[in-house]
């Protein structure tokens, strides 16, 4: 009892931390440095797992699907990376207080509350060769409509631009939110200044954006690096793997074809990507929060 | 502000302006649209190829209802809410444990525990599925809705974490130290300062939680294969299988499945545009 009441001010708080250290530090951060351990092992998910060292990863080396992978992760993050322009194009123009307005803003981010399997869905039918809103389009110029989604050559960037829809409503709220924090001041100034137009924007309202950008940018790297749902739903990785992004082929490799050591493997690899991206992003965010303490 | 608003006076201006936006935002959610014409299209319709004009006629209830009789799409719907609901409720009781900690006790440690739960959050959750998988095996959970429950509980509170120590660092300090001086423990200050004062951070968590949980679909797929147990999404992208060509009843359900993340996007917007947007702009 004594020894309760001697410690009580530190072992309270750490009563309380306790349950949520523990399930995150097992679940997610135990999880994710299994898989790297997984990796050196042929694994079937049933029998003894066999330890093969290096062998997935070499194994990788010369597997053609891998690198198909990888290029389309990074077509994923080069095309993303129009939602972060595109959402402040969009929450300028969006960005005024006339009546009927707040309706408006509310309905350019309902993608965004749509689960992605819905916006998949929207779009399978959207580019629908033959009942599909891009076919009539063709038709309507008297051409005949593509099948974007059984071309190899297209269904990457057919997937891509779908999965951008909600990620440009993400940066148009974020975008909204900083237009919003501007300060008010600076903004006079400048137009006393006479400054305007593109000058107005680059040199007095992007400087006092670079938060929100920083943020936008983020969300969207994370967004791209996780893509899953839109292509399982719309194309399964196919036609002929060509589709496949790192993610996904993690989970046909592992779930559909029962190699979980190669699955690892490849998790791996996306891992590796990302821990770059975080530390980059950890390390600016604890500068930025010393620089405004 | 900025751009330069309108003046209210400029009518001329002002209508131009509605016009325009109003155009830009019907080809925004024209996808969307369609699909709503098309959940509403008798099935007579796509028999002779009317996909796209105007509905012969409005079958709105007759589609949706098929959705919840034909399919086992309020089965779905029923787990969704059995997964979400808990989950949501344990990330809010983690996170405010959580964030009360780190934000308020000084410890060897604490900026990294903090780095810790914001990089896993950060981290493209895929990576984790083999062990996650093989420990929901192992406890026996695995195909329940204790298995996704677990996971997502685990996976908000890292991002929930970093929302709350926020919060709670930005509460006025002569709260805390009047409670200290006081003579309170840690819970009586847990339970009446911090709790009575976070609750417009925890509606905000809530909703967007919420609409995180709602809207997963690579758990479900990974955890739940059976339909007994299986939520929403991925017993959407079932029904897209079984029913290739009907599309006014896929496009019902689709509608169906986004509708409780938009009403509640739609009672509660300013929460969960203050809950995204968090970090991103100060107060």
């Amino acid at each position: 009892m004594t020894i309760w009441r001697r410690n009580r001010s530190w072992l309270w708080p750490a009563f309380f931390i306790a349950p949520g250290i523990i399930l995150f530090g097992i679940v997610i951060v135990g999880s994710s440095v299994q898989s790297l351990w997984i990796s050196f092992f042929q694994w079937d998910g049933f029998d003894e797992m066999q330890w093969i060292g290096l062998g997935n990863y070499i194994e990788m080396l010369d597997d053609p699907q891998f690198y198909i992978s990888l290029r389309n992760n990074i077509i994923w993050l080069a095309v993303f990376m129009l939602a972060p322009p595109l959402g402040l194009f969009f929450a300028l123009l969006i960005n005024q207080q006339i009546r009927g307005m707040r309706i408006v803003k509310s309905l350019f981010f309902m993608p965004l509350v749509m689960s992605q399997v819905a916006v998949g869905v929207v779009f399978t039918w959207f580019y629908d060769p033959s009942s599909g809103l891009l076919a009539l389009f063709f038709e309507a110029m008297g051409a005949t409509a593509p099948a974007l989604l059984s071309d190899p050559r297209w269904v990457t960037l057919a997937v891509v631009f779908a999965a951008l829809w909600p990620q440009v409503s993400f940066c148009v709220i974020l975008f909204m939110a900083g237009l919003n924090n501007l300060d008010e001041s600076q903004i006079e100034a400048a137009r006393v200044d006479n400054a305007r137009g593109w000058k107005m924007l680059w040199y007095v309202i992007l400087p006092q954006l670079r938060q929100v950008n920083f943020i936008a940018i983020a969300v969207t790297v994370i967004g791209a690096l996780r893509s899953f749902d839109m292509i399982s739903v719309m194309t399964s990785g196919g036609p002929f793997g060509s589709s496949n992004v790192l993610a996904y082929q993690m989970y046909s490799q592992s779930i559909q074809a029962y190699r979980f050591g190669y699955g690892a493997a490849i998790a791996s690899v996306l891992f590796a990507i990302m821990v770059v991206f975080i530390s980059w992003y950890l390390w600016r965010m604890l500068r930025m929060e010393k620089e405004g303490a | 502000m900025y751009p330069r608003q309108i003046s209210k006076d400029d009518v001329l201006k002002k209508y131009l302006y509605l016009a325009a936006v109003t155009l830009v935002l019907m080809l925004w959610l024209l996808p969307l649209g369609a699909v709503i014409l098309t959940s509403v299209r008798p099935a007579s319709d796509a028999a002779v190829g009317n996909y796209w004009g105007w509905p012969s006629g409005f079958d709105l209830v007759k589609n949706y209802t098929e959705v919840f009789t034909q399919t086992p799409m309020g089965r779905y719907f029923f787990n969704s809410l059995v997964i979400t609901i808990p989950s949501v409720i344990g990330v809010l009781v983690l996170s405010t444990l959580t964030g009360y900690v780190l934000s308020r006790y000084r410890f060897r440690g604490n900026t990294l525990l903090f780095a810790i739960f914001i990089g896993g959050n950060f981290l493209p959750f895929q990576i984790m599925m083999i062990p996650v998988r093989d420990l929901t095996i192992s406890l026996g959970i695995y195909n329940s809705y204790l298995a996704l429950i677990i996971f997502h509980v685990a996976f908000q509170t890292g991002f929930a974490t970093l929302f709350m120590r926020n919060f709670i660092a930005s509460l006025p300090d002569e709260l805390f130290e009047a409670a200290r001086s006081e003579g309170a423990s840690p819970l009586q200050t847990l339970i009446h300062v911090v709790i009575p004062l976070v609750r417009p951070a925890l509606a905000a968590l809530a909703i967007l939680a919420f609409t995180f949980i709602w809207n997963d679909y690579f758990w479900a797929v990974v955890l739940t294969p059976s339909d007994a147990v299986k939520p929403v999404t991925a017993g959407l992208d079932n029904l897209k299988g079984q029913y290739v060509a009907n599309w006014s009843l896929i496009s019902a359900a689709t509608i169906a499945i986004a509708i409780p993340p938009v009403v509640m996007f739609f009672l509660m917007q300013r929460h969960f545009i203050r809950g995204l947007t968090m970090g991103a702009v100060k107060g």
